[in-house]
C-alpha cells in the first residue's frame, strides 16, 4: 500500500473478536435477568390462572379455599398507601425545599441532616416497623394495630426516597427562573411556591409514585406493626376499632405459608394482583414524567 | 418624568434626536411622535466608591458613577471586568450571592439602596433586569407577563395589563393569537422581547439588561434595540454589552470599564475607566485604553 503515514487500515483481527465477546457477555447478563424475571411471571401465572376471578375481589379470606378472597386485604394496602401519601407528601416535599432552596450547606447541621437522610434510605424495612410498634402501636401513641399506624411506618420507610427524588427535582430548576422571578420582585417565597414547586411537580410526583409502589410491596414492617392475617371486615378508618388491617403482601405470605396446594393458587392470585398494581403505578409514573417533562 | 432644562447635555440632542426618528420607521406601528430625549440632570443612581467582593476577593473596586434618568447607559468592557457584576449590584441581585458584599454606597434617587431598612425585595420591584439568555417562565405566554403583576398584588383587568405589556415590547401583534401557549414555542428574539414585556408589566422605574442580545440574531436584536430607543422615554436604561457598535447605536452615555491585572493573575479586579457621552467615548475618548478598546486595537 502507498498510504502515508496516517492510513485507516481495517481494525484488527483481535480487537475485532474482544468487540463482539464483550458484547455477548454484555447480552447474557441481560439475558440472564430477564429470564429469572419471566420465569417468575410465567410461573405465577401458571399457578394463579384456575383462581383467578372477581370472586378474588369480592371475598374475605376463608379457611374453605374455594370462597376464599382477599378484598380486606386490597381495600387495607389503599388504605394504608392512602394514609401514607398523605404523610410523605407534605414532609418530604417540604424538607426537599427546605434543603435545595434555604439550607445553607456551610453549616455543618444541614450537611448532618443531608447524609443521614441518605443513610435513612438503606436501612433495613424492619428496622422501621420496629421503630412503628415502639413509638406509634405501642409506646408514647398507642395507637394500636391500625391503618394509621400501618401507613405511618411506610411512610418513614419511604420518606428519605420521596425527599431525594424531590430534591433532584428541585434542582433541576434552572437557576434563571428563579432570578427572573426574583428579579420581578417576588419574595423567595414566591418564587418557591409559584415558580420552582409547579416546575418541579413531574419530578416530585414520580418519586412520590415510586416510593408508593415500593411501600406497597413492604411486608416485613406491616408484619411488625400486627397487620392481621386473617380478617373478615375491611378498614372503617384510619384509628379506633374498626381501623383493624391487613394488606396484599400479608395476604399473599399467610396464604403461601399454609399447606394445601389450593392456598398456594391463590397467594399466586394475589402476586398477579400486586404486580398489576404495581405496574400500573409505574406506568403512571413514567407517562407524568414523559408528558411533563420540562425541556429548559 | 422631569423635563429640566438646565443645559449640561447639550451637544448630544440633535444625535439623538435622529435615532429616534429611525425608531419609529421600524416600529412601524408606533403612532406618536418620539420627542427629543429629556435631557435630564436627574441621576437616578449615583454610585459613590462601588466595591463588590466574591469571598473576600475583590471583583470590582472603586466605581464612581452618576445614571441618568431616561437615558440609555452602556457599560462596555472586557469580559471579567465586572459590568454585570455592577449591573447586579444596582437592583440587589447579589444579595443572592452568600458569598458576596457590597462595600461603598448606591443612592437610588437619592435613597441609601444598601440601607438596612431597604427591603431588597422591594428594591426588585422598581428595578426590573432582563437578562443575557432569555429566561421565559415554563408557563404560557400569558402567565408569563401575568405573574409580576400577580405576585406584587396590582389592581386591574389582567387582560389589560398583559396586552398593555406586550403592546410596549412591541410582540402584541406576533402572539395576540397564542398568548395561552407555552413561552418555550416561540423563537429566541420573541423570548427575549416577552422578558422586557414581562418586566414592563409591573411597572419599574429602570430597566437593566445583561447582553440582552447576545444569544440572538442581528433581526432580533435590531428589533430590541428599537425597543430601548422607544422605552427610554418613560423609563431609564442600563445596558451591559459586549457589542461596541450596540453601545453606539443605542446608548447615551458609555461607561468602559477594564480587568485591572496589576494584583496578579489570580486577582483580576475590575475598574472604571472612563465615564462620558458615548459619541465622545467613541469618537474622542479621554483615555488612551478607551480609544484602544473602542476601535479594536485590544479586547
Amino acid at each position: 500500500m502507498s498510504a502515508p503515514a496516517l492510513s485507516l487500515r481495517a481494525k484488527s483481527g483481535s480487537a475485532r473478536i474482544k468487540e463482539v465477546v464483550f458484547r455477548l457477555a454484555m447480552l447474557l447478563c441481560l439475558g440472564l435477568s430477564g429470564l429469572v424475571l419471566v420465569t417468575l411471571i410465567i410461573d405465577v401465572l401458571i399457578d394463579a390462572l384456575p383462581v383467578l376471578g372477581s370472586r378474588l375481589l369480592t371475598n374475605f379470606p376463608s379457611s374453605n379455599s374455594e370462597v376464599a378472597g382477599l378484598q380486606p386485604a386490597i381495600f387495607g394496602t389503599l388504605w394504608i398507601i392512602g394514609v401514607c401519601a398523605v404523610f410523605i407528601v407534605p414532609v418530604g416535599v417540604a424538607t426537599a425545599i427546605y434543603l435545595e432552596e434555604y439550607a445553607d450547606n456551610s453549616k455543618w447541621w444541614n450537611r448532618l441532616i443531608e447524609v443521614n437522610i441518605q443513610n435513612l434510605a438503606a436501612v433495613p424495612s424492619i428496622v422501621y416497623g420496629i421503630l412503628g410498634l415502639a413509638f406509634l402501636v405501642r409506646g408514647p401513641l398507642s395507637l394500636g394495630r391500625v391503618v394509621l399506624a400501618g401507613g405511618l411506618t411506610l411512610g418513614l420507610l419511604v420518606l428519605p426516597v420521596v425527599i431525594i427524588s424531590g430534591r433532584e427535582a428541585i434542582r433541576a430548576v434552572p437557576p434563571s427562573i428563579k432570578e427572573g422571578s426574583m428579579a420581578l420582585g417576588a419574595t423567595k417565597w414566591q418564587t418557591v411556591w409559584k415558580q420552582v414547586l409547579p416546575a418541579s411537580i413531574p419530578g416530585i410526583a414520580t418519586g412520590v409514585i415510586l416510593a408508593l409502589s415500593r411501600a406497597i410491596g413492604e411486608t416485613a414492617p406491616l408484619i411488625v406493626v400486627g397487620a392481621a392475617t386473617f380478617i373478615t371486615f375491611n378498614p372503617s378508618g384510619v384509628v379506633g376499632d374498626g381501623a383493624g388491617f391487613s394488606a396484599l403482601p400479608i395476604q399473599i405470605f399467610s396464604w403461601i405459608s399454609q399447606p394445601q396446594d389450593e392456598f398456594r393458587q391463590l397467594a399466586a392470585a394475589g402476586i398477579v394482583m400486586l404486580l398489576g398494581v404495581l405496574c400500573v403505578m409505574n406506568g403512571l409514573a413514567i407517562y407524568l414524567r414523559n408528558k411533563y417533562e420540562n425541556k429548559w | 418624568m422631569s423635563d429640566t432644562t438646565a443645559p449640561d447635555w447639550t451637544s448630544r440632542e440633535g444625535d439623538a434626536g435622529d435615532r429616534g426618528e429611525s425608531a419609529v420607521v421600524s416600529l412601524g406601528a408606533r403612532t406618536a411622535q418620539v420627542d427629543a430625549p429629556a435631557r435630564s440632570t436627574q441621576a437616578v443612581f449615583e454610585l459613590q466608591g462601588l466595591g463588590v467582593l466574591y469571598g473576600g476577593k475583590q471583583a470590582v473596586q472603586d466605581v464612581t458613577v452618576d445614571l441618568h434618568e431616561h437615558e440609555i447607559t452602556a457599560f462596555i468592557g472586557p469580559s471579567g471586568c465586572g459590568k454585570s457584576t455592577i449591573l447586579r449590584c444596582l437592583n440587589r441581585m447579589n444579595d443572592l450571592v452568600p458569598s458576596a458584599r457590597v462595600e461603598g454606597s448606591i443612592r437610588y434617587h437619592g435613597q441609601d439602596l444598601y440601607d438596612s431598612k431597604v427591603d431588597s425585595v422591594e428594591v426588585r420591584k422598581r428595578i426590573g433586569m432582563v437578562f443575557q439568555k432569555p429566561n421565559p417562565f415554563p408557563k404560557s405566554i400569558f402567565d408569563n407577563i401575568a405573574f409580576g403583576p400577580k405576585v406584587l398584588g396590582m389592581k386591574g383587568d389582567m387582560n389589560e395589563i398583559v396586552e398593555r405589556a406586550l403592546r410596549r415590547a412591541a410582540l402584541w401583534d406576533e402572539v395576540k393569537d397564542r398568548l395561552k401557549t407555552n413561552a418555550f414555542g416561540m423563537s429566541g428574539g420573541q423570548q427575549q422581547r416577552l422578558c422586557i414585556a414581562r418586566c414592563l408589566a409591573v411597572d419599574p422605574d429602570v430597566i437593566l439588561m445583561d447582553e440582552p442580545c447576545s444569544a440572538l440574531d442581528p433581526i432580533s436584536t435590531g428589533k430590541i434595540e428599537d425597543l430601548m430607543l422607544e422605552l427610554k422615554r418613560d423609563y431609564s436604561i442600563v445596558i451591559v454589552t459586549h457589542n461596541m457598535q450596540q453601545a453606539a447605536r443605542v446608548s447615551d452615555r458609555t461607561a468602559f470599564f477594564i480587568v485591572d491585572l496589576s494584583a496578579g493573575e489570580g486577582n483580576r479586579i475590575g475598574r472604571l475607566i472612563e465615564y462620558d457621552a458615548t459619541d465622545k467615548i467613541f469618537t474622542n475618548p479621554a483615555d488612551s485604553r478607551t480609544e484602544d478598546y473602542v476601535t479594536g486595537k485590544v479586547g
